[in-house]
């Protein structure tokens, strides 16, 4: 038994190693450094840096744009990812059953956005956007509505953001959903259809608790990649108009990299985990209750 | 997402660590990082020098001017400066209170190279902190007004306005005839700068108590913003940022706006873009200030040389050659920057450049802004807060309450760092 769990520690050994070495070992010292002021000054003699406690958390609180990039990551998430997974279920039961010979190439094509360089296709992007030259208003201004200044208003900058974050990242979804869909036998639906059920309740009885497992990972994926949202806003809009793309790790970034207030940053970077972390432990409490794990 | 910030600072990084080489031909390498445009402008220049000092090779980097603040700050926290940089002249303070610079004054006293004297006064007075001289401005830089002189005359105004009287009196006028949608002046909401222009045309300085707290409730930062809130309030201006105009020049040949506060970048762009019927309808003008031709901001880029170089010399030599009146010439016309010493405005190119002559009148009221370390972020907090204020949230007055609130906040360690030095003294 004893020389059974040594082999075992043996093989987990080196994993564990290395995610203790670059995982923990950068958390905690992370954890250590949100407790500092280290800043700009620290960074010219180490003995400017003074143990502050909880203080970084505490201004954290008081700053407004930090509340602001709060809830434009909270819109950004709530937004983005049940249409982002809405889609990909969508486009997956296409592919797996309706369109026949040409699902191979539709897989190609749906796929594709995910393996393009974001700021390649953010620049593509930014012309389609575009308020007077853009093909989106083109088709706006076809069907009888308005020109909307997609990057330049506020209210409309995240929309804009959420819809190319959607079409970008859709397709990684989508292809782990068509795998979980082909593993549904048919016989399943052959019953349900001899049991009378037409196509609504075949997705919601048979579809929908057949594919539980692998929404869940899908979702849980999803929630943390957008709760880390940066790269969009950072090429598209650099936060702008008036801050209502600033997301939370923009605001991060910002604060340790434009300033340098590593110490501050590193406390949003805690923040963030943290609300993550409840995110995706709420999730599997609901997963469970549910009896989809 | 996350994983762009990560990659940028390896290849910052692996870019640094290329750069450690020494020159296998004997000769002094020195590495020179320059910014943008001006680093594909000053690589032609380095054959000459290379040829004037046989023993010292050049060995230039070229940064992007949107990651170059980050690229210095890595670079310095990584212990991997390079020995001679371009420096945008706001970045000198906070190099300072890095201690990554190395102070020049015992240099340039003894250059027979460089005049003092013979530079803009403003662009050189942004070099000096704590009583020191920490770079030599390479270009000059500055904001003032660009306008369409035929919608100008149009409006019964033969010459550009010298003070903000005839400034307003010109942009009500010039709105009173404008089409529906079209305006006075363009001054975009995402960009501090105009702002800031007006206000060191005050006499009030906009920190206090040795920079050490806001002091954007003085009489002076009052009298400049309502200024230029009013504009806005009045309609004269419209609430727009820099990203919802699709194309300035565009909109300015289509006489969408008469006035845009702008720097010397845009003679160039302007030349370029706008038609070829609207060429000579155009001109610059200095910055009008509240009782004749006013101040504006002093800003460019220096050359300055890292504390922990191990080739000073050398790289005071390329800081001497490249200050050299006849090589700032022939910057200037590779890169249309504007020589920051005055002698080499004598010279024709310049002297007949009729867009360029604003600018050199203007550069003799060129002032820079505070120099604390800090500045950078409490200019991003007033564009911040004016947005906030042009779009009506908040009046010029909580404008002002609140940008003094936020930039003591920012000072804090700054008192904190000034305390500390005061105690040990």
């Amino acid at each position: 038994m004893r020389s059974r769990s040594l082999a075992g520690w043996v093989f987990a050994g080196p994993a564990l190693i290395m995610l203790g070495l670059f995982f923990f070992v950068p958390v905690l010292l992370a954890f250590a450094l949100s407790l500092t002021n280290f800043d700009l000054y620290s960074l010219a003699d180490f003995g400017n840096t003074r143990f502050v406690g909880f203080a970084n958390y505490a201004e954290l609180v008081r700053t407004p744009l930090f509340w602001n990039a709060l809830g434009n990551t909270f819109y950004f998430v709530i937004a983005g990812v049940p249409l982002s997974i809405g889609l990909s279920l969508g486009a997956a039961m296409l592919l797996n059953g309706g369109i026949g010979r040409l699902a191979g190439t539709f897989r190609t094509a749906l796929f594709a956005p995910v393996v393009t360089t974001l700021v390649a296709v953010a620049v593509i992007w930014r012309y389609l956007l575009h308020t007077r030259y853009g093909m989106i208003n083109y088709g706006l201004e076809a069907i009888g509505l308005d020109p909307v200044d997609w990057l330049g208003d506020p209210r409309s900058a995240m929309p804009a953001i959420i819809l190319f974050a959607v079409w970008k990242n859709f397709g990684y979804n989508m292809v782990i959903l068509l795998a979980g869909l082909q593993t549904i036998p048919t016989d399943l639906y052959e019953a349900a259809r001899i049991d009378g059920a037409n196509g609504w309740q075949r997705f919601v009885h048979v579809t929908l608790p057949a594919l539980g497992p692998m929404l869940l990972l899908v979702g849980v994926l999803t929630i943390a990649g957008y709760f880390q949202l940066f790269a969009e806003p950072y090429v598209m809009t650099q936060g702008g108009p008036t801050e209502s793309t600033v997301s939370v790790l923009y605001f991060m970034y910002d604060q340790g990299f434009k300033w340098w207030n590593l110490g501050f940053a590193s406390a949003v970077a805690f923040a963030l985990f943290l609300i993550m972390i409840v995110f995706t432990l709420v999730q599997y409490r609901i997963a469970r209750a549910r009896g989809m794990v | 997402m996350s994983s762009l910030a990560v990659r940028s600072l390896i290849a910052c990084l692996l870019v640094l660590l290329a750069g450690c080489g020494r020159g296998d031909d004997g000769r002094e390498v020195i590495r020179f990082w320059a910014m943008g445009r001006e680093g594909e402008v000053v690589a032609q220049l380095i054959p000459e020098f290379e040829r004037l000092n046989p023993g010292i090779r050049v060995q230039i980097q070229q940064i992007p001017f949107i990651s170059a603040h980050e690229k210095l700050l890595t670079a310095f926290a990584g212990d991997a400066t390079p020995d001679v940089s371009q420096l945008g002249s706001s970045w000198v303070a906070e190099m300072v209170a890095l201690g990554a610079l190395e102070p020049l004054d015992a240099r340039l006293r003894s250059s027979p190279a460089i005049d003092p004297r013979d530079y803009f006064d403003g662009p050189m007075r942004g070099n000096v902190v704590e009583g020191r001289t920490w770079g030599v401005p390479w270009y000059a830089d500055t904001r003032l007004l660009f306008y369409r002189s035929d919608l100008l005359r149009a409006a019964g105004f033969s010459a550009p306005p010298a003070n903000w009287a005839e400034w307003l009196r010109a942009m009500r006028a010039i709105k009173a005839r404008a089409a529906p949608g079209d305006y006075a002046i363009l001054l975009p909401i995402n960009e501090y700068e105009p702002l800031l222009a007006l206000a060191l045309q005050q006499r009030d300085p906009l920190l206090r108590d040795g920079d050490r707290y806001g002091n954007f409730r003085s009489p002076g930062f009052t009298r400049a913003s309502d200024f230029y809130f009013g504009l806005f309030r009045e309609g004269l201006a419209p609430p727009l940022s820099n990203t919802q105009i699709s194309n300035v020049h565009d909109e300015f040949a289509r006489g969408r706006f008469v006035f845009y506060i702008s720097g010397p970048w845009q003679i160039g762009e302007f030349q370029r873009r706008l038609p070829p019927e609207r060429q000579g309808d155009w001109m610059t003008a200095p910055l009008p200030g509240p009782n004749g031709p006013g101040a504006s901001i002093a800003g460019g880029s220096s050359l300055v040389i890292f504390a922990r170089s191990a080739h000073k010399d050398a790289a005071w030599r390329l800081i001497e050659y490249l200050s050299r009146p006849d090589v700032q010439l022939r910057f200037f016309e590779a890169s249309g920057d504007l020589p920051a010493r005055r002698s080499v405005w004598r010279a024709p190119i310049l002297a007949r450049d009729r867009y360029a002559a604003a600018f050199r009148d203007q550069l003799e009221r060129a002032v820079p802004p505070p120099a604390v370390p800090e500045w950078e972020r409490i200019g991003q907090q007033m564009r911040i807060v004016g947005e906030r204020t042009v779009a009506g949230q908040i009046t010029p007055a909580a404008f002002r309450a609140t940008l003094d609130a936020d930039t003591d906040r920012i000072l804090e360690r700054h008192r904190w760092m000034l305390a500390r030095a005061g105690a040990e003294r």
